[in-house]
């Protein structure tokens, strides 16, 4: 069975704990104490409407402010599908929460109020969908019930929605969903309410949904640790345990190992018992070669035709998630899977305002949820390929060695 | 390949093990005995062998604990090659750190953070996996892989850092650690999956059995010494089992004639109760267990 990972985002009051309710109430998926949750809540509050909400805010502070402040993940399945939702809030001060649920995510829902249409946050939550390139983008307009269900508010908004898109890349796949959370209206269940609509619900959208294109990417493999054995069953072993970041790799071909350069072929990929052919992205494998070079951790292996550039400079995208500001010329470390080391943002080039999609060139720091564009001096080079080209060899994170956080969120241009 | 969705998740728990290894000088996995932290230690045993697992055990006994699973875990671990190591709550109250809760529903549950506490700072522990999943519970949801804790084992989630693409930041300060959960995006079908589909052994309680039971509040608990009887409890005898292993005095039984992994895998999808549900300690208020992992609780 195949997983979805999904990431909602919506404003406050958006009705977005309302609608992963619903799709879990109309899939039939809430448990017995769920749904005796939601009973108590509704009776509780004297509510005419079923309270879907109370499934999803899970820490107490939420609760007493009726918003959701950081990403919670919600599992459910049906019979053909497996998902996983990452639940992020809406609100400005949380873009990192949002760029974190996104980042782990190949399928965005965005809601829209009927009454409201389009918001500086809808804007903000499709920018970022796009900054992360997630092929999938469904527009929920949600509460039709609230303006009586009317095909003319929902075509204006439809309008506004496709003008922005246009607006960014016009090569943008999406769909767009009269709904209602409180009703039930076009999530699982076809709406009465709205035959005007002949297009499918967001449960049917849910279930089509392809995974990201796949482009041919080179093999790139991250170390994370050497295994060395003697005993009566492995006689010297010595094995690179780690995962395959991108492509994939097969028994008998030569890798080169960063950043040494040096050369050798795979005798064997391990995973536990198994001995297998191949290793694919994703898989978390242990690879053996003929000769011993020098690998650690923090090594990456490819193969010899494609060699990522030993850049000393990288022009990024950061999403600054720290409360303390950066400044020029700071100093972070920059990780990348088990590649760690001291990098310096040199220049900050514009700061991107996401929502009326201009750069800001005056910036001296970078703060709290902004996304701007950096050159970042590196100490030692770090092999990453551009994002657009191999989305998981094309990203790291910046921790702050003084508090350990981590700042920021680096997509590499 | 057998089981797709099984196999990717495999993937990622054998990355973040690898991870704990690599990023901390001296990690344990917390080991109950329990369904979690068998598939757990037995992803630990993928994640490094043909190397031993480079870390120690550390089983909190609460002294309220199973005798089936007490004997499982002494079994299972002897056959790993672990290291096992146990710190007992007992200790802590004949020294007066912690008080033993009083009245009919007296558990230990909540006072083995003390204990928990003790021996992360007894052993210098600097990270502690735990066998937890986001889709038990409202607060675990909040959950990050890495979860970094300070000297007093508080888990304050405004300072949860972010986790964006898997990108796992293990740095911590001195005296601080940090709590890693590899099993956080398996749910408990994917789990008693992966026990089918590997094989895996597991304590006998959880497999149809008669037992003698106390009938309270609607629920069935395991008859023992550990539990205060009242007047109103119904002492009775039934064929059950249990859904998930916690103390004797805090967990309920289902009735149930499942005795195969196949049978309760089936069983569990079609009663849409969710586990938890027979965690009673859990049922104190609804965010029972937010504040006890404030306070330290894995």
């Amino acid at each position: 069975m195949e997983i979805v990972r999904i990431s909602t985002a919506g404003s406050v009051d958006d009705g977005k704990s309302t609608l992963i309710g619903r799709l879990l109430y109309d899939n039939n998926a809430l448990t017995k104490e769920q749904e005796e949750l939601v009973i108590k809540k509704t009776k509780e509050k004297g509510l005419a409407d079923l309270d879907l909400s109370v499934i999803t805010d899970g820490l107490i502070a939420e609760r007493e402010q009726g918003i959701t402040i950081d990403v919670a993940n919600i599992y459910f399945s049906t019979s053909t599908r497996k998902f996983i939702i990452a639940d992020s809030p809406g609100h400005i001060e949380y873009t990192r929460n949002m760029v974190t649920g996104a980042s782990n995510s190949n399928l965005s829902i965005i809601l829209v109020d009927a009454r409201k249409g389009l918001l500086e946050q809808s804007h903000r939550h499709f920018y970022i969908s796009q900054l992360l390139e997630l092929d999938n983008v469904i527009f929920c307009v949600n509460k039709m019930d609230l303006v009586d269900y009317s095909e003319d508010q929902f075509i204006s908004i439809a309008i506004e929605i496709k003008a922005m898109v246009a607006n960014f890349n016009p090569d943008i796949e999406f769909s767009i969903v009269p709904i209602s959370s409180l009703k039930g209206d076009n999530v699982v269940v076809s709406s009465n309410n709205m035959g005007w609509y002949k297009g499918k619900t967001l449960n049917q959208l849910l279930h089509e949904s392809k995974e990201n294109k796949l482009k041919e990417v080179p093999f790139r493999y991250d170390v994370q640790q050497v295994f060395h054995v003697q005993n009566e069953q492995f006689v010297d072993y010595r094995g690179y345990a780690g995962k395959v970041i991108s492509g994939a790799i097969k028994v008998g071909e030569t890798i080169v190992s960063l950043p040494s350069l040096k050369q050798s072929k795979v005798t064997e990929i391990r995973r536990y018992k198994d001995i297998l052919e191949k290793a694919e992205a994703g898989d978390s494998v242990t690879i053996s070669l003929a000769d011993e070079i020098d690998i650690s951790r923090g090594s990456l292996l490819v193969k010899e035709n494609a060699i990522p550039e030993p850049k000393n400079e990288l022009i990024s995208t950061l999403v600054w998630m720290d409360d303390k500001p950066a400044l020029l010329n700071a100093k972070y470390l920059l990780k990348s899977g088990a590649r760690q080391f001291p990098v310096k943002i040199n220049e900050i080039n514009f700061t991107i305002d996401p929502i009326k999609l201009v750069e800001l060139n005056d910036s001296e720091s970078i703060k709290l949820n902004d996304i701007c564009s950096v050159k970042l001096r590196l100490s030692q080079p770090a092999f990453l390929d551009s994002f657009k080209e191999n989305r998981h060899n094309g990203v790291f994170i910046l921790i702050d060695e003084q508090s350990n956080n981590t700042v920021a969120l680096g997509i590499v241009k | 390949m057998r089981n797709k969705h099984l196999y990717d998740l495999e993937n990622e728990s054998i990355y973040i093990l690898r991870e704990v290894a690599a990023q901390f000088k001296n990690p344990a996995l917390l080991f109950s005995g329990g369904k979690d932290s068998i598939v757990m230690a037995h992803l630990a045993k993928k994640a490094f062998y043909p190397t031993k697992i480079p870390f120690p055990f550390l089983h909190i006994d609460t002294g309220h604990n199973f005798p089936e699973t007490i004997k499982f875990r002494d079994y299972y671990l002897n056959k790993l090659d672990a290291n096992l190591i146990v710190r007992y709550v007992q200790d802590a109250i004949d020294n007066n750190k912690v008080q033993e809760e009083t009245g009919k529903y007296a558990s230990r549950n909540a006072l083995q953070t003390v204990s928990l506490l003790d021996a992360i700072e007894e052993f210098a522990f600097d990270a502690c996996l735990g066998g937890a999943r986001r889709d038990e519970e409202k607060s675990r949801a909040k959950e990050r892989i890495f979860s970094v804790r300070d000297d007093f084992g508080q888990w304050d989630y405004k300072k949860q850092r972010p986790e964006p693409f898997m990108q796992l930041n293990g740095k911590i300060q001195f005296g601080e650690n940090v709590r890693a959960f590899p099993i956080s995006n398996w749910t408990e079908e994917d789990i008693w999956s992966y026990i089918l589909q590997e094989n895996l052994e597991l304590p006998s309680i959880y497999f149809s059995h008669k037992r003698k039971l106390v009938e309270r509040d609607g629920a069935y608990l395991a008859y023992s010494d550990h539990l205060n009887i009242v007047e109103s409890d119904k002492i009775l005898e039934k064929v059950i089992r249990f859904r998930t292993v916690g103390d004797m005095t805090c967990t309920a039984a289902f009735v149930s004639e499942a005795d195969t992994v196949e049978k309760i895998l089936h069983e569990n999808v079609a009663s849409k109760h969710s586990e938890r549900g027979a965690r009673i300690d859990d049922k104190r208020s609804e965010s029972a267990l937010e504040e006890r992992k404030k306070g330290g609780y894995f």
